[in-house]
Parts: C-alpha cells; sequence; structure tokens
C-alpha cells in the first residue's frame, strides 16, 4: 500500500477539484438515414437509445467504485446535415427533437453533433441545417451545434461566416443562452469529447469512448507548492507530471468505461477545462505561475508553456491522445477570467492572442446584443485566421446578449456559469465581410 | 482479490478502526494492511482489504462504510485499489 499515492489522489479530488470532466460516447449516425424525415428521426432516437442505454448507469458505478467524480455523461454524433439531404430548414426541428429527447431518455448531460462541416462550401443540407438552428438551440435543452467554417486545407469559407454570424445574432434576440451550445469552428477535430463543439466526425468508426479530463485545480495547487525563485524549468517539470497523473487517471476511468460498455477505447483529450468554482480555473494557474492578473504581459507565453507542458506530460500517459488537447479559456465558465475581464485587465484582444497557442478560442464571451453581425462575422474571420495559418484549432461561441451592457453580469447557471459583458471595438469591418467569397487555404497548405 | 482502499480522514478518536473492522468482518471482509498518518494537520487512516470473498455488494458496503463515518464524525473514502497504482504508474 502506497501511502503517499493515496493521499494524494484524495487530497487532489477533496481539496483540488480532480474529476473527470466527461465520458463521452461518440456514436455513428449514418446508418439512421432515411428519404423521409421522421423516419430518420425515428431511427435516430432508437439507435441513441439503444446504444447509449447504460453509459449513465456505468459511469455512476465506476464513479462509485473509483471514488473519482465523473462530471458529465455526453453523447456526439455525426454530424447531422450529412443525414438531412433535402429536408427543409423548417422541418429540421424533426431531427433535433429525436436527438435532444434520445440524450434525456437515456439520462446524459449534453449530446453534440447537430454540425455542419462547410469549410469549402455548403451543401442544401449545411444550408438548411444552419438556417435550422435559431429554432433548434432555442427549442431543445441538452443539443449541442457546431458548424467548421475553415481548415488549413480549405482555408475560410466567409459567406459561411457571414452566414453564422447573422444566425447568432438570431439565436441571441429568441434566448441569449442559445449561442452557448453554437460554437463556430476552424479545423475542428473529429474525436472531441467537450462541448459545445464535440461531434462523431466521417472517419471514425461505429463507436468510441472518448475521455475529457480536467484538473486545473491540481495543476494550480502543484504550482503553488513549489517556491516564487523556482525556475520556469522546474515550473515545467512539476506541470508536466501533474499532467501524466491526471491523464493516467483519463486513460485508466476510458479504458474500464469502454470494457463496461462494450466499445472501443478511443482518446483522452489532454484538456485543462474549468468550472466556475473558486480554484478550478485556468486563470488561476497562470496567475500561479506568476501573473498578477490573468490578461496582463507575460500571459500568452505563460499559456504557452502550460499548453505544451500539459500536453508533453499526457501524451505518455496515454495510449491515444486527440480531440483539443490544450488549456480551454472559456471567460464564464472561469472564476479568475471573469475577475480580470471585469478589471478590464483581459479584453477579447488579449482572449485572440491567447488562442493562438492554447485549444479552442474565444470561448463563452458575452458582448452587447447591439453588436453587428459584421462585427461578429470579423471576429470569427479573425480566429479562424489564426487556426487556418497556425495548423490548429480555433472557435468562437459568442454571446450577444439583447440589452446587456458592458461590464453587465448575465447569469448563464450551471457549468456555463456568469458572463460577464466585454466590450468589441466601435470601428466597423462590414465593408470587409461583405465582400464575401473564400480566403484562400494558406501556401504552407500545400505539402504534396 | 479485489482490493479495495478505505480511508479515513477527521478527529483521531477511540473505536474508529473497531467498528470498520467489526463491519468488515461481518460482511467477510479481509484487511490486509493498516496504516496511518497525519495529512495537512488531520487524521487519516488507511486500509487495504479484499473484497472478494465478500456476499455483498461494493456499493453496500460502501454507503455502510460511510454510515459508520458520519456517527463517528469522520470522513470515509472506500475506492479500488487499482486508481492509486494507475496514476503514478509509467
Amino acid at each position: 500500500m502506497e501511502k503517499s499515492q493515496i493521499i494524494e489522489t484524495i487530497r487532489m479530488v477533496r481539496d483540488e477539484h480532480l474529476d473527470i470532466r466527461t465520458i463521452t460516447l461518440g456514436l455513428s449516425l449514418l446508418d439512421c438515414v432515411s428519404d423521409n424525415p421522421k423516419k430518420a428521426a425515428s431511427n435516430i432516437y432508437e439507435k441513441i437509445t439503444h446504444k447509449a442505454q447504460n453509459i449513465v448507469q456505468i459511469s455512476q458505478n465506476i464513479e462509485e467504485e473509483y471514488g473519482i467524480p465523473i462530471t458529465n455523461k455526453r453523447i456526439s454524433v455525426t454530424p447531422i446535415s450529412l443525414l438531412v439531404g433535402q429536408t427543409p430548414s423548417e422541418e429540421m426541428i424533426i431531427y433535433a427533437q429525436a436527438l435532444d429527447k434520445a440524450g434525456k431518455a437515456v439520462g446524459v448531460d449534453f449530446i453534440g453533433g447537430y454540425s455542419a462541416l462547410v469549410q469549402k462550401g455548403m451543401t442544401n443540407g449545411d444550408k438548411n441545417l444552419i438556417a435550422s438552428l435559431p429554432q433548434v438551440l432555442t427549442e431543445t435543452k441538452i443539443l449541442n451545434a457546431s458548424v467548421n467554417i475553415g481548415s488549413t486545407k480549405a482555408g475560410i469559407n466567409l459567406d459561411a461566416v457571414s452566414f453564422m454570424s447573422k444566425t447568432i445574432k438570431r439565436i441571441s434576440k429568441i434566448k441569449a443562452e442559445g449561442n452557448a451550445k453554437l460554437v463556430v469552428f476552424a479545423n475542428a477535430v473529429e474525436d472531441n469529447p467537450f462541448m459545445a463543439g464535440a461531434f462523431h466526425g466521417i472517419s471514425e468508426g461505429e463507436n468510441f469512448i472518448n475521455i475529457g479530463i480536467s484538473g486545473p485545480g491540481v495543476v494550480k495547487s502543484a504550482i503553488k507548492r513549489l517556491p516564487e525563485t523556482a525556475s520556469i524549468d522546474q515550473l515545467c517539470q512539476t506541470i508536466k507530471k501533474t499532467a501524466f497523473k491526471i491523464t493516467r487517471l483519463g486513460q485508466f476511468i476510458g479504458s474500464e468505461a469502454a470494457k463496461r460498455l462494450g466499445y472501443p477505447f478511443g482518446i483522452v483529450d489532454l484538456s485543462l477545462a474549468p468550472t466556475p468554482a473558486r480554484g478550478d480555473s485556468v486563470a488561476e494557474v497562470l496567475e500561479a505561475m506568476g501573473l498578477e492578473k490573468v490578461g496582463t504581459h507575460g500571459t500568452t507565453a505563460a499559456l504557452m508553456m502550460l499548453n505544451d507542458a500539459v500536453k508533453k506530460g499526457g501524451v505518455m500517459a496515454s495510449l491515444r491522445v486527440g480531440g483539443l488537447s490544450g488549456a480551454f479559456i472559456p471567460v464564464s465558465e472561469d472564476a479568475g477570467m471573469i475577475d480580470s475581464a471585469r478589471d478590464k485587465t483581459l479584453n477579447i484582444d488579449k482572449l485572440e492572442a491567447m488562442t493562438a497557442v492554447c485549444s479552442v478560442g474565444l470561448d463563452m464571451v458575452a458582448v452587447p446584443g447591439e453588436i453587428p453581425s459584421t462585427t461578429i462575422a470579423a471576429i470569427i474571420a479573425d480566429e479562424a485566421a489564426i487556426g487556418v495559418q497556425n495548423n490548429k484549432t480555433t472557435a468562437v461561441r459568442i454571446l450577444p446578449i439583447p440589452g446587456g451592457k458592458v461590464g453587465d453580469t448575465y447569469s448563464l447557471g450551471g457549468l456555463l456559469g456568469n458572463a460577464l459583458i466585454m466590450p468589441y471595438h466601435q470601428a466597423k469591418s462590414d465593408v470587409l465581410i461583405k465582400r464575401g467569397g473564400f480566403i484562400p487555404a494558406p501556401i504552407h497548405s500545400f505539402k504534396n | 482479490m479485489i482490493k479495495i482502499v478505505i480511508t479515513v480522514i477527521g478527529k483521531d478518536k477511540p473505536g474508529i478502526i473497531y467498528k470498520i473492522s467489526q463491519e468488515l468482518a461481518k460482511v467477510k471482509v479481509n484487511i490486509l494492511d493498516v496504516s496511518q498518518t497525519i495529512m495537512q494537520e488531520m487524521f487519516t487512516m488507511m486500509m487495504l482489504a479484499d473484497i472478494s470473498h465478500t456476499s455483498v455488494e461494493f456499493l453496500y458496503l460502501k454507503q455502510n462504510l460511510i454510515a459508520i463515518g458520519k456517527e463517528l464524525g469522520v470522513q470515509i473514502n472506500v475506492q479500488r485499489e487499482e486508481i492509486f497504482n494507475e496514476m503514478a504508474k509509467i
């Protein structure tokens, strides 16, 4: 019996918010296709409720037996735009309701995959799916949507960016929270277990169990135990060792869940994912590294090192790494980020810089509802440019809050936290956005 | 052998080990090792036990032990042992 290992693990769970953020069942729905939308929706419902019927119970059993909290159980499915054929946008809700009901029936927290991949152009199915988003995201509860508008290979589909920005505005006018369930990606990954952007990619197999780890609190405490005079190399080593342990946990819980469910184990997503709880914050990790406030000068450097060290520590601990793998910086879901945004140390420009060196992008950023759709489009295009040019995933999850003023707080509830409404630049970008068309793929994408 | 680790965290007092081992004996759980230490000024007792011969469900055992912990005013965790080894093993 290794006393120190036992004590360390207990401390991580009890005092440092260690958890498995999500067990996500990736499920292919390609065989649910039908020329009759109602039949397809019923196939989808049947398949999910059959294949995922045990995921919640089995996750709870694992949680109890090993004493490790598993915060969310989720399902990701094939991008729905691939299944819908000629279904008009007004009827798309049939699919969305089938997914939402199936998710609720099996008791998962979220279901993701109401998605379209439009980086190189839009099919009729893609267009209808995007057009249906305002209704779908305001009338369903646990369904999440994502649209990929750019990739290093295809460039950026500026027409799709505009379409998405108008859609985001439409959603916000019906129900601002709807946009918390929608992410606009560049270089979206096919095995991401995290929401809102999880979908079961076209190249994936029939089904997979994917794991999203968490643990910013554990990393912060490990750094805090070092003296302030510890060198950056020592910090790096400490983060790597801590990430190794957290990832081992993910690898173990994931393989156990996969074994019990009878599905193959896919990947561990090595991401530091915060929650609104104090002490479970990526911002606080960066501050523990030596910044007075996250967002100040040095933040990008600290985040780059953190993100890289987490990966280096995690890669060896896991059989197969995938998903987004990096630190998440969702503003509303991270108490430290909100503090910094409130005193204006953290703004959209600094967040954008930070997204160049970590996973995802401008995440859970609330802005006043009067923001022009062309400005939203320009924000999405900027993020996509960072991703496309640098061969990485970037995303935008932005929430225009109707009637909201800069500095106001808007409560989203649960894991989504409290959004602080942040300022955007008043100078317009509309001429650029209205040009439309495609930003070509960067020259370094032509590798053959 | 299916091993579990029972940890008790809280204020030390007479009867903790007695009450736990009484419960374990009742359901044929064999104690393999007992150790105690101080973690952040809290008394911590760790017990390694084998549950392969017990007739009761893991959850039932866990709930009973947690209830004993409540009676004694200490926090009791019951976990399968693999988790501790897996996290540290290369």
